[in-house]
């Protein structure tokens, strides 16, 4: 993965396959902490203890077709190579919660990336979720839950040419308020 | 059609759409299937749907029920993009770079022409 978006993306796609129905991915940058901190929690089918505890084995999935689940241990690997650490908590029935930290100025971290296209893909890609979306940069931060568009919205899907459009520029700007620079809509952001 | 910017807009969309609704065909969706596995993810997936976004949004389509899903179980195709037209046979498309999406959009789901040079056996 070339992105923290990118993981961030791949760690929810889990939740969505565990059946989940609600599903909220926090953001997190504190400079002044020095710290980057990803979380992705849901209330999808959980994991049992045994399996809770084989997760980040690279050799765990609950795929039958493929024997890879790679997902986790890139991404506590990526997050232990700076000087962070990855959590993972489960409880069978309840759901799980992914919890992943960086140290934030370390040299070997991998850039954000394109937060806003990973929460539209998300979104868009499984609308049946009730997504919440946090980005928090130092005391900023920006909150998106999906439930009142959809409410406004009722039957007409996400997929609406002119919903996806009211819906980008939404998130777009909601993160490019918390992070205060202005920027290109759909540009990586140049400060992470 | 206005630019949608408040709540309000999207509750007008949603009148208007209603009386649309009421005398079309129920079956006539077009479906696309994005593959977002881990591998499909590391191969550009997010970008590929992100084209098919744009294309939606820039072609002004409707009827289109856009999906991910966690893996479609091909091997080495990733990104994988899976099409259904109404009444039609899934085509399956791999290694969909975004450019490689927006020609599926406009020659399969806009003009009804599979591209057969990106189909795979799935």
């Amino acid at each position: 993965m070339r992105e923290l978006s990118l993981h961030i993306l791949d760690i929810a796609e889990n939740s969505i396959s565990a059946g989940a129905s609600g599903i909220v991915v926090s953001v997190r940058e504190d400079l002044k902490a020095d710290e980057l901190c990803l979380e992705v929690a849901d209330n999808g089918k959980g994991m049992s203890p045994e399996m809770l505890a084989s997760v980040l084995d690279p050799f765990t999935t609950s795929r039958l077709s493929r024997k890879v689940g790679l997902g986790i241990p890139l991404l506590k690997q990526a997050a232990e190579a700076c000087r962070g650490f990855l959590r993972v908590e489960s409880e069978l029935g309840k759901g799980t919660k992914v919890t992943a930290k960086f140290q934030h100025s370390h040299i070997d971290r991998m850039p954000l990336g394109n937060l806003e296209d990973t929460f539209l893909t998300l979104l868009l890609g499984a609308p049946s979720v009730h997504w919440v979306f946090n980005y928090q940069y130092n005391q900023q931060s920006y909150r998106f839950d999906d439930a009142e568009f959809k409410e406004a919205l009722g039957e007409i899907p996400l997929s609406d040419f002119r919903v996806i459009e009211f819906l980008s520029t939404t998130i777009h700007n909601g993160i490019a308020k918390v992070i205060n620079i202005t920027t290109e809509k759909g540009v990586v952001y140049a400060n992470n | 059609m206005p630019t949608i910017k408040t709540i309000d807009d999207l509750e007008r969309l949603r009148e208007k759409a209603k009386k649309v609704k009421e005398m079309r065909d129920q079956t006539g969706k077009t479906q696309i299937v994005v593959g977002m596995g881990t591998v499909g993810i590391a191969a550009g997936a997010r970008e590929t749907l992100k084209a098919i976004l744009t294309n939606i949004e820039e072609k002004h389509l409707s009827d289109i029920i856009l999906r991910q899903t966690a893996n479609i179980g091909l091997v080495g195709q990733d990104p994988v993009v899976q099409v259904t037209l109404p009444g039609a046979e899934t085509v399956t498309y791999g290694k969909i770079t975004p450019a490689m999406a927006t020609r599926i959009m406009e020659e399969h789901v806009v003009q009804g022409n599979i591209v057969q040079e990106f189909q795979i056996d799935a």
